[in-house]
């Protein structure tokens, strides 16, 4: 029997606001009774910490990093999307509820989604009142752009770092709290295990990174804000600290983990220039709204570029061949981002790629520039533009960017029920480390706004509703679960230091990456999978037999760190390849060779697939349960995506 | 792939590294050698290499603080051959690439050195001190909800942009590690001046500079003699206007001052 995904009844747009109704209220006095952990002080958590604190909760909010202000959300370029309708354009609730759910290709929650459009409005409202200086019009008003996947211009943002004015936003409402005394900052603090006392979860293990001391806390509930998996790719456009352990490790307690397979590659990154690459950098998707996207529209003419034998410069128009502009007239290179990232494959598969490994696309801004003028280009995307020609040591403004796709996001994260709870109860995901609003495929400039949601307008209330319905008894780590749950990672922490081999976590980490993104990547196919899932096994053998670390777990270790993150990736990427392996259709970022239709576009199976994968943990080396909850669209008819 | 380097050889450097157990003991340099680095690597993946190198071989990599390698989350913070971030200007650590330097090349590789923000270990530095400063009075104190609507106040776009250029700051501590008296008059006064420029912020402006200012001081950075180095070697170019601005907010506001107390 699935686990209730606690949909609310009535029109889809009463939902929201008849749940809230109808949800339980711990009344201000009692607040103060309670205790809450947050995990994660990016968008997500730094909102939820700061709003659970303002009603009145006691807060304990743990990073591994030095400063909540460092998370990952700050390295979000582009904007944040909101259906403000400020630019009389035909925007609405409706329709950004509409294009999520077709941007995600059929594969949210209509309920979910809905109530994300609808507190988006709300979240420009707050984030302008804490000070976050959003772009202008010079009339003073709030300026817009449009972004991928989307015929309006609802994308507020702040120059190409709307991340970090949103993030530093949520930073200074934590930051008030942590003054206040509500909100207990841990910093420089690694979840390590989730503690589960008779069913509910009621703390967490963390190692301090600095002195390797591991300690418990308790608190009536628990939310984790920490983020996606894309680094079990390696490389990705994620931090180098961003990793799946605090889920992963919940999701052994018995929460269940939604659509692993999910994962975004995003179209417009700068390309691997060599095997020492550490990671990928995006340039934001904004800038397709300017650039347009082209290769050689011949094979000989791309081999004679990469040779050196001609410059970009002389490729006349009529051999560049601007491919999204020619198949998706409607929407040209604003096309969502799998699509994009897709048909960027494609032709450097064919041959016609550049640059000389001849895996990338060109991103031009040449008509713009003439168009608008330099100074023009440079106000909207300046910063960008210079964190391109520093790393590639090329001028963007007088030759096109190079860029090549790259993992970037993961829809996929641990199954929350419309009130964000996972299936181990008093235990809550929010923001990108769950799996709820964006099916297949995240639109651009909604990964803010999600995360944002969660944390300022759904979690307050939510999380209220269970803890009205929990004693309002001090809670401590006396249960023990907590010292089970503490042994547990010690005896784990130590195992790591004893192996003592002759690769490093890094090796294993490289190995990983390369192994998923060959088989489970932008294209996937049964016989690749089969394959990778071995590759994987025999990886994990000889991570556990042949790691190597050096120093001692009571310092501060990075290598040990990042093992014990290695190492969890090794098991998550394992159920990513079943989850790719069960859904036998292509969706979204989901691409199954086998089922595209006669254009090469995905082939969804709504007959079968509708429904979300959510695979439940058993015990060590035994297959998942797969549970399925079926996604009932009665609001949108479900078509095959186009954009053409 | 071509660098702006046309000697694109890789090339075999001398690093002198900071090397300390913890934030209690003694540190001291230490000479590395490495060999083959690509000019096209970035600073941080030479000393990937670097560290790669020494776990092979049972040594103790170096600890440094790094995670978005995109040059905003501000958690790099090296001091190379005696600069903040090293010599390329407006750059953070993490976006200084090897064409910078040549073959044969020796580079010194140091923590920030400043009062307020002890080692931890080799080339990592608690800056928890900016937190603090931050909690002192760095915010609008406004709750989640019942907010107006975000285009009642309109906004000249001069000062929107104004106060985003402040608010681009990355907490890095460039400013403080660049400064001969470790003050953190810049990194404040990025703050002071965003929230000073927006309305959002007026309310509250006079208590907020008054205690921020005093929580700095608190936490042991030095004053400001005017020298500008820390703008100079700010990465993301926090313009020195903001000093000016800091100290008008702070006279203002002692002459004029609600803080009753």
């Amino acid at each position: 029997m699935f686990p209730d995904s606690k949909i609310p009844e009535g029109p889809l747009a009463e939902k929201w606001d008849k749940h809230k109704f109808n949800v339980k209220l711990v009344n201000p006095a009692n607040k103060r009774k309670y205790d809450v952990i947050v995990v994660g002080t990016g968008l997500a958590g730094a909102s939820a910490a700061a709003s659970l604190a303002e009603l009145g909760y006691n807060v304990k909010a743990f990073t591994y990093h030095d400063s909540p202000r460092r998370a990952h959300s700050i390295a979000a370029q582009g904007g944040i999307n909101a259906a403000k309708n400020y630019q009389n354009d035909g925007d609405s609730v409706h329709r950004l509820f509409y294009d999520t759910i077709k941007g995600g290709d059929y594969r949210a929650r209509e309920a979910n989604v809905y109530r994300l459009a609808q507190v988006s409005v709300n979240i420009i409202d707050q984030c302008v009142a804490q000070g976050v200086p959003f772009a202008r019009e010079y009339g003073g008003l709030l300026a817009n752009r449009s972004f991928g996947g989307a015929q309006v211009s609802r994308t507020f943002y702040a120059r190409g770092q709307t991340g970090q004015q949103l993030l530093l936003g949520a930073y200074s409402a934590l930051s008030r709290q942590v003054a206040y005394g509500k909100v207990k900052l841990y910093t420089r603090s690694e979840m390590l295990d989730v503690v589960v006392v008779d069913g509910q979860a009621r703390g967490i293990i963390t190692r301090n990174l600095i002195t390797g001391e591991i300690e418990q806390h308790a608190a009536h509930a628990v939310v984790l804000a920490t983020g996606g998996y894309g680094n079990v790719f390696y490389l990705s456009t994620n931090a180098k600290y961003c990793n799946a352990t605090a889920a992963w490790r919940a999701h052994k307690k018995g929460a269940y983990f939604a659509n692993p397979c999910f994962t975004q590659i995003h179209p417009t990154c700068i390309p691997v220039s060599g095997d020492y690459q550490s990671k990928l950098t995006l340039m934001s998707e904004s800038l397709r709204n300017d650039g347009r996207v082209w290769v050689p529209a011949s094979k000989e003419t791309a081999e004679r570029l990469r040779a050196g034998q001609i410059r970009v410069q002389d490729i006349p128009e009529e051999e560049r061949d601007y491919f999204l502009e020619r198949k998706y007239p409607a929407f040209g290179n604003l096309v969502p981002r799998d699509v994009a990232s897709r048909n960027a494959k494609e032709v450097c598969d064919e041959g016609r790629g550049v640059g000389s490994s001849g895996l990338a696309v060109y991103l031009d801004f040449a008509d713009a520039i003439k168009r608008n003028g330099e100074t023009w280009v440079s106000q909207k995307y300046g910063n960008l533009f210079d964190m391109y020609a520093k790393i590639t040591g090329e001028n963007p403004y007088e030759q096109p960017m190079r860029i090549y796709p790259a993992v970037h996001y993961t829809m996929g994260g641990l199954w929350v029920d419309y009130n964000l709870q996972t299936t181990i109860p008093g235990l809550y995901a929010t923001g990108e480390c769950n799996f709820s609003d964006h099916g297949a495929n995240r639109l651009g400039a909604s990964a803010l706004m999600q995360g944002l949601a969660d944390g300022y307008f759904v979690i307050p209330y939510t999380i209220g509703d269970y803890l009205a319905q929990t004693p309002p008894k001090p809670v401590t780590t006396d249960h023990p679960a907590f010292k089970e749950a503490e042994a547990e990672v010690r005896a784990r922490v130590q195992k790591l230091m004893s192996i003592n081999g002759t690769r490093t976590p890094d090796d294993f980490h490289k190995a990983l990456g390369h192994i998923m993104w060959e088989y489970c990547g932008m294209a996937r196919n049964a016989e690749g999978l089969r394959h990778a899932k071995a590759e994987i096994q025999k990886l994990r053998r000889e991570f556990w037999s042949d790691l190597k670390l050096v120093g001692t777990e009571s310092e501060m270790n990075q290598a040990l760190e990042k093992a014990g993150r290695v190492a969890d990736f090794l098991e998550l990427g394992e159920l990513m390849i079943d989850d790719a392996y069960n859904r036998n259709e292509s969706c979204g970022g989901h691409f199954r060779e086998e089922y595209a239709t006669e254009e090469g576009e995905a082939k969804r199976d709504d007959e079968n697939y509708a429904y979300v994968a959510a695979w439940q943990y058993v015990g060590d080396n035994q297959p998942e349960i797969l549970n399925k909850e079926e996604l009932k669209f009665e609001n949108v008819k479900l078509t095959q995506r186009s954009y053409k | 792939m071509a660098g702006s380097n046309p000697n694109a050889k890789p090339m075999n450097l001398t690093l002198k590294v900071w090397r300390q157990k913890n934030r209690n003991t003694q540190g001291g340099i230490v000479d590395y050698q490495v060999k083959d680095i690509s000019p096209d690597m970035s600073f941080l993946e030479m000393l990937d290499v670097l560290n790669e190198d020494l776990l092979r071989k049972g040594e103790e990599p170096v600890a440094f603080d790094h995670d978005c390698r995109e040059g905003i989350c501000g958690s790099c913070n090296l001091f190379i051959n005696g600069r903040a971030h090293g010599p390329e200007a407006g750059t953070t650590t993490c976006q200084l690439h090897m064409r910078k330097f040549s073959d044969g090349d020796t580079i010194t590789i140091e923590p920030w050195r400043a009062a307020a923000f002890p080692v931890n270990k080799d080339l990592s530095v608690d800056r928890s001190a900016f937190d603090r400063i931050i909690q002192a009075g760095g915010y609008v104190s406004v709750n989640t909800g019942g907010t107006p609507d975000a285009n009642e106040i309109p906004i000249p776009k001069e000062i929107a942009d104004r106060a985003f250029e402040a608010a681009t700051c990355i907490g890095c501590g460039a400013c403080v590690a660049s400064c001969k008296n470790a003050s953190a008059m810049l990194f404040v006064s990025a703050k002071v001046s965003q929230l000073a420029l927006l309305p959002q912020g007026h309310v509250e402006r006079k208590t907020r500079v008054e205690n921020m200012v005093a929580q700095m001081d608190k936490e042991g950075f030095g004053a400001c003699t005017n020298i500008g180095s820390c703008a100079a070697e700010c990465p993301v170019g926090i313009s020195l206007e903001n000093i000016a601005i800091l100290n008008h907010e702070f006279l203002a506001a002692k002459a004029t001052s609600n803080n009753l107390a």
